[in-house]
């Protein structure tokens, strides 16, 4: 039950609640909890409640970290062609 | 999926793994507590032991939030659940637990009482506007994850004026059982702990402030990792580098979602409607202070432990006769990260996920239903030299 997933914010109706794709499944979900969402945005989804917005720059940062290992972030993702979304990362 | 496929790639892992090789020192063991389920259900479906060398140890701390409920709260949900104008409903993982007498919310709900599996506890106002002959209550279990959305649930109840919903708050603090692990060092049987993998999603809530006095007060540091194996493997790095420099401060991997003061919003909400309790009992650490959360005064009428005041007493004195815990069971030292679920005599035969005699065998959190899954028919640990591929998902 602790197990939360971050999924993608399509429709906005109010400040309680939204519509997200959780891939590829469109879902209501409570957005009460968190504060400035717009659609597209990314969420953690847990128990029905988006918990927290994802942060891309962040994201993009602690990828670039692997990189400090001599880990080629952008290539390592671009050999994984198949997997949705990870261009949109690395751009 | 964005944001976690790139966290899963398995060239990574093991270029991660790598690193992680070439700079623990030879000759020293860390042993590192991660204290989240979701880690270490992910420590296990990746294989991460088995990528890491030996000379890390990853501990499973009492991160679960089914497995840290102890009996006689469970105990008291069935109780509620017995009564013919009630309809319990709760998370799917707590049905299964079994309690005193050998029952479980399932077996009750076998038995024609009326308990219901939610997904979120927003469904609980749906089914008590449903219901308005029946008394609804939500048996809220979890850490400071699932509390935010429970306050909500109650804040948005009082504002409808639900005559027929209430909650069975037993909502626990993370770092409060953190502290109640590190105190049990100074009785005598003490785990090792050199370093804790802050839980991921409990830090979006609160931030990673509240972590500070590890470092401070036990020297323990603490790198908040996210969930998915490339953050659980950089945050075991990130540990081994401050081991290594002799450093101790909280550091954050996760800040693709943490920041150091969380989710103000979530935050106040569960200010609004929750406050301290002075103590509270956990599975396997005893009753511990400032530990828990109850309902606020002024949401009261919402407080199952208040509405139902009466059933609840009738039936503590009916339950302190029945048997508890199964007394080989192991639970608690697992959850205090003093015993490996291979070194319980129930595991495996008898206790499985199909039939758990223990909490820590019921969800997939759980660090004996983990072993179970994925690891059961291992014998050791081995080294990086033999790492199998991390599985994508």
């Amino acid at each position: 039950m602790c197990l939360a997933i971050p999924v993608q914010i399509e429709q906005i109706h109010d400040e309680f609640s939204a519509i997200a794709n959780i891939g590829g499944l469109k879902k209501e979900i409570n957005i009460a909890l968190v504060d400035d969402l717009q659609v597209g945005d990314y969420v953690i989804l847990h128990v029905g409640f988006a918990l927290k917005k994802l942060d891309e720059e962040e994201a993009l940062r602690t990828l670039a970290l692997f990189a400090e290992m001599g880990i080629d972030v952008p290539a390592e993702l671009a050999s994984d062609a198949e997997l949705p979304g990870t261009g949109e990362v690395v751009s | 999926m964005k944001y976690v496929d790139e966290f899963r790639d398995g060239e990574l892992a093991r270029l991660l793994a790598a690193t992680i090789a070439a700079e623990v020192q030879p000759g020293r063991t860390y042993h590192l507590m991660e204290f989240c389920g979701g880690h270490t259900h992910a420590i296990f479906r990746y294989g991460l032991p088995d990528l890491l060398p030996a000379n890390i140890r990853l501990i499973h701390g009492a991160g679960c939030p089914v497995c840290v409920l102890p009996i006689a709260r469970l105990d008291m949900a069935m109780a509620l659940a017995k009564h013919p104008d009630v309809i319990l409903c709760t998370y799917g993982d707590m049905l299964r637990v079994p309690g005193s007498g050998r029952t479980s919310l399932l077996k009750i709900r076998a038995e024609g009482n009326d308990v219901r599996m939610v997904y979120s506890p927003a469904d609980c106002i749906r089914i008590a506007q449903q219901n308005p002959d029946k008394q609804v209550v939500f048996f809220a279990i979890g850490f400071e994850t699932t509390t935010p959305p429970t306050a909500v649930v109650i804040e948005q109840a009082s504002r409808l004026q639900l005559p027929n919903l209430s909650v069975f708050c037993n909502h626990v603090l993370t770092p409060a059982a953190m502290h109640g692990i590190l105190d049990t060092r100074s009785s005598g049987e003490a785990v090792r702990i050199d370093g804790f993998i802050g839980p991921a999603y409990v830090s979006t809530v609160i931030g990673s402030d509240p972590y500070e006095p590890f470092p401070a007060q036990y020297g323990t540091p603490v790198v908040i990792a996210g969930f998915e194996p490339l953050d659980v493997l950089q945050a075991v790095l990130m540990l081994v580098r401050q081991l290594n420099d002799g450093r101790c401060e909280v550091e954050n991997e996760f800040t693709r979602a943490v920041t150091h003061s969380g989710n103000h919003k979530a935050k106040a909400v569960v200010e609004q409607v929750f406050e301290l309790r002075d103590t509270f009992e956990w599975r396997g650490l005893g009753f511990m202070p400032n530990s828990a959360l109850q309902i606020r005064e002024q949401y009261r009428a919402l407080d199952a432990e208040y509405r139902f005041a009466g059933l609840l007493q009738q039936h503590a004195d009916q339950l302190s006769r029945l048997p508890q815990d199964n007394k080989a069971c192991e639970c608690p030292q697992v959850l205090r990260g003093l015993k490996n679920p291979r070194d319980c005599k129930l595991f495996d035969n008898p206790c499985t996920p199909d039939n758990p005699l223990g909490s820590c065998m019921v969800s997939s959190e759980g660090a004996c239903a983990a072993y179970y899954q994925y690891g059961r028919v291992k014998d050791r640990i081995p080294a990086v030299t033999v790492a199998p591929t991390v599985t994508e998902a």
